[in-house]
C-alpha cells in the first residue's frame, strides 16, 4: 500500500474503482457531466458518466464545446463552480410558528451528507480554501456550510490544458493542486493517471485502487503535464501593488467607461467561486401562519444589495456596483480575509453575457495611475 | 389583521391570463380564499362590483374612453391599488399600436371596423392613476402574486426583486443560452419574476417580465449585433410584450 509521499501509477479503468469505493463508503459522487452544452457538476456513477474527449473554448462572453482527443478531464472550468454544493444558492435557515399555543422556532437540519468531489480544479481547491475562511474562520461559523465541508472527499484533478480565459498563474493558485485535496490526479496523454494521496483517507483509497508505484520518469511527465498547461495561459492579472492602486482610484474615468458596457445582470457574480453574498427573505405560509426565513445568493450589482430603509440605493449607479465589486474582490479582500479574492479561474470573463474582462480592466486602472 | 381584506379584480384590455393566474393557484387557491375576501372577481364569481376595496388588483392596459374613466372610479374605491401584468404595468402587446397608424390596423383586422371604438394609444394604468404596486409578467408569476398577498397580510414589504432575470437564472442552474449557444437573451435587462422559465428550456428570455432596474439595453443590443443579430431582429426582440416600456421602447427605435 502506498504511503501519502509515494505517488501511484493508475490506469483509467481505476476511475470506476475508485468511483465504487467512494459509494461503497457512503460518499455521493459528484463530477464533471455534459449538459447543455457545458461540462457541469453533477452525480456521476461511472467513467461513463465523465465528459470524455470534450473540450471547451473560452474567451470574453464565450462558451464552447468541442471533441478533441480522448482525455478525461481535457475541459477547463465550466459555468458551476462548487460553490453551489457548498454554499447553494437557496438554504432554508429557520422556521417559525405556534404550537399549542405557543410560538416554536425550528432551525432548518443541516445537510449530513458526505460527498465526494470528482475533478476539482487547483483554482477551485484554492476557491474552496477561500470559502472555508469567510464561513468556518470568523466568529459567526456557518453551520450548513461546516457540515457539508466536514464530510467532503475531495479528488483534484491538476490542468493538462488551459483556457484562454484562465489567469491562475497570476493569482499562484494553479495549474497544479498544493494543499486540501484527498486525491489528486493527474491526467497523462496515454489514458493513465499519477495520483497523489494529501490525506490518510485518501492513503486509504488509493491503496486500494489497482496500479503501481510511479517512478522518477512518472512525476516528471506529470510535471511536464501542468508546466504545458501553465504556458498555454496568456491571460495576466498583475497583482503587484493593485490592492492600493484600486483603494486609492474612486474617481478613475474607467469606472464610467465598464459602466457603459456592463449590463448589471450579476452573472460574474453569481459564477464566481468564491462571491458569498447573500440575502435572508422571509417566505409566509398563508395556510398555516408560520413564516420561514431563507438564505438566498445575492450580488452587490444589484439595487437591492444597498437599500436603505426610506434612502433607496447606496450604490446607485453601474459605475459604484462595478467598482465595489472589483475593489473588494482584488484589494480589500486582503484586508478582510489575508489573500485576494481572485483564483483566476476566468468564469467572471467567460460568462459576462457582453465579455467584460477583470484583468483588462485592472490593467487599466493601473496603467494610467502608474503612468500618469 | 382584523376582518379579511375585500378583493376586487378588474379587467381593462387584456388576455385575463394574468387574472386566471389567481385561478392558477392549485394548491394555494384555498389558502388564498380562506385569507381575503374575494369581493368581485368576473371569471370566478357573479358578484357585482359595488363598494370599496381594499385591495384592487388591475389587469390590462387603458385602449378605450371608458377605461380612461372607469380606472378612476376603481382608484377612488379602492385603499390600494395593484396593477398586474404587462398590459397594465407597461401597455402590453396592444401598445405597438402607439405610433403607428391605428385606422389602418383597425381595417386590417377587423371585418366591420365601424364597431370599434379606441383611442390612438395604448398606456399602463400608472399613466392614469397612482399606483401603489404592481406585478411585471406577461402573464404574472403566481408565486409572486401570492408572495405579494402573503406578504400584505403580514404586513411586509413584498419580495418582488427588480434586478435581472440572470439571477434566477444562475440560481436555477441553467447554462446560459447567450454565452455557450450565441442565442439571443433579454435575460440580462429583463426584471426577475418568472424563474427564468425559456432559458431553462434552453431558449433566450422573451423579456416578458419588462427592463429591470438600470437596463443597459445599448450594451446588450451591441453585443446582440456582434452575435449576428441584425437591426430588424433587435428592433422585434425589444418589442413584445413590454413595447412601451420606457427603456424597451427606446432600445427599439435605435435600431428602426
Amino acid at each position: 500500500m502506498a504511503d501519502a509521499a509515494t505517488p501511484v501509477v493508475i490506469e483509467a479503468s481505476a476511475l470506476d474503482q475508485l468511483i465504487s469505493i467512494l459509494k461503497s463508503k457512503g460518499f455521493e459522487v459528484l463530477g464533471p457531466v455534459r449538459r447543455d452544452g457545458a461540462i457541469i457538476h453533477d452525480h456521476v456513477e461511472s467513467s461513463a458518466d465523465l465528459p470524455r474527449g470534450w473540450v471547451d473554448a473560452q474567451s470574453g462572453g464565450r462558451y464552447r464545446l468541442h471533441q478533441e482527443g480522448d482525455a478525461y478531464f481535457g475541459y477547463t472550468v465550466g459555468p458551476s463552480s462548487w460553490k453551489r454544493l457548498l454554499h447553494p444558492p437557496e438554504q432554508p435557515l429557520w422556521r417559525c410558528g405556534t404550537r399549542d399555543g405557543e410560538i416554536r422556532i425550528d432551525a432548518a437540519p443541516v445537510d449530513e451528507t458526505r460527498h465526494a468531489l470528482l475533478g476539482v480544479r487547483p483554482c477551485e481547491l484554492a476557491a474552496i480554501a477561500m470559502q472555508d475562511k469567510v464561513f468556518l474562520d470568523g466568529p459567526y461559523r456557518d453551520p450548513h456550510y461546516a457540515a457539508r465541508r466536514e464530510g467532503l472527499f475531495i479528488v483534484a484533478v491538476n490542468c493538462s490544458r488551459s483556457a484562454e480565459t484562465c489567469f491562475c498563474t497570476s493569482m499562484g493558485t494553479g495549474p497544479k493542486a498544493r494543499e486540501c485535496y484527498d486525491i489528486t490526479l493527474t491526467e497523462f496523454s496515454d489514458g493513465r493517471f499519477l495520483a497523489n494521496a494529501g490525506s490518510t483517507e485518501g492513503t486509504e483509497i488509493l491503496g486500494a485502487l489497482s496500479g503501481r508505484p510511479a517512478d522518477a520518469a512518472d512525476v516528471d511527465a506529470a510535471e511536464a503535464a501542468t508546466d504545458a498547461a501553465a504556458r498555454q495561459i496568456t491571460r495576466r492579472l498583475e497583482t503587484r501593488g493593485l490592492p492600493e492602486i484600486l483603494k486609492t482610484s474612486p474617481e478613475h474615468p474607467r469606472w464610467d467607461e465598464v459602466a457603459a458596457r456592463c449590463l448589471g445582470c450579476a452573472n460574474c457574480t453569481m459564477v464566481c467561486p468564491t462571491c458569498f453574498c447573500t440575502d435572508v427573505e422571509e417566505i409566509n405560509d398563508l395556510a398555516s401562519g408560520d413564516s420561514a426565513r431563507v438564505q438566498r445568493w445575492a450580488s452587490c450589482f444589484t439595487a437591492d444589495f444597498t437599500y436603505l430603509h426610506g434612502g433607496g440605493a447606496v450604490r446607485e449607479s453601474s459605475r459604484s456596483r462595478y467598482r465595489q465589486w472589483m475593489t473588494h474582490k482584488l484589494a480589500t479582500w486582503h484586508d478582510q480575509f489575508g489573500t485576494s479574492g481572485c483564483v483566476g479561474c476566468g468564469r467572471c470573463i467567460t460568462w459576462c453575457p457582453v465579455g467584460i474582462d477583470i484583468t483588462e480592466e485592472a490593467a487599466a486602472i493601473r496603467g494610467s495611475t502608474e503612468g500618469g | 389583521m382584523g376582518a379579511k381584506p375585500r378583493i376586487g379584480v378588474f379587467k381593462f384590455s387584456s388576455c385575463d391570463g394574468c387574472q386566471l393566474s389567481l385561478l392558477d393557484c392549485e394548491d394555494e387557491l384555498l389558502a388564498v380564499a380562506g385569507a381575503v375576501d374575494i369581493a368581485y372577481f368576473p371569471e370566478a364569481t357573479r358578484a357585482e362590483d359595488e363598494g370599496q376595496y381594499d385591495i384592487a388588483l388591475v389587469e390590462g392596459s387603458v385602449t378605450t374612453l371608458h377605461e380612461a374613466k372607469f380606472i378612476h372610479s376603481i382608484r377612488d374605491r379602492s385603499t390600494k391599488l395593484i396593477t398586474i401584468g404587462a398590459c397594465a404595468t407597461s401597455g402590453g402587446i396592444q401598445a405597438l399600436k402607439n405610433g403607428a397608424d391605428v385606422a389602418d390596423f383597425i381595417s386590417a383586422v377587423y371585418t366591420n371596423p365601424e364597431f370599434i371604438s379606441t383611442l390612438d394609444s395604448c398606456t399602463p394604468i400608472k399613466d392614469h392613476v397612482p399606483v401603489d404596486y404592481e406585478l411585471r409578467g406577461c402573464p404574472i408569476s403566481k408565486h409572486q402574486l401570492i408572495e405579494l398577498i402573503a406578504a400584505t397580510l403580514a404586513g411586509r414589504w413584498p419580495q418582488t426583486p427588480p434586478h435581472a432575470t440572470c439571477m434566477e437564472c444562475k440560481r436555477a442552474g441553467h447554462v446560459c443560452v447567450m454565452v455557450a449557444a450565441g442565442s439571443p437573451c433579454l435575460g440580462p435587462v429583463t426584471h426577475a419574476g418568472c424563474g427564468a422559465l425559456c432559458p431553462g428550456y434552453a431558449r433566450g428570455c422573451y423579456g416578458c417580465f419588462g427592463p429591470k432596474e438600470r437596463a443597459n439595453t445599448s450594451a446588450l443590443a451591441a453585443r446582440l449585433a456582434e452575435n449576428g443579430a441584425d437591426g430588424r431582429a433587435i428592433r422585434r426582440l425589444f418589442s413584445t410584450f413590454n413595447t412601451n416600456a420606457p427603456a424597451f421602447r427606446q432600445e427599439a427605435q435605435r435600431h428602426g
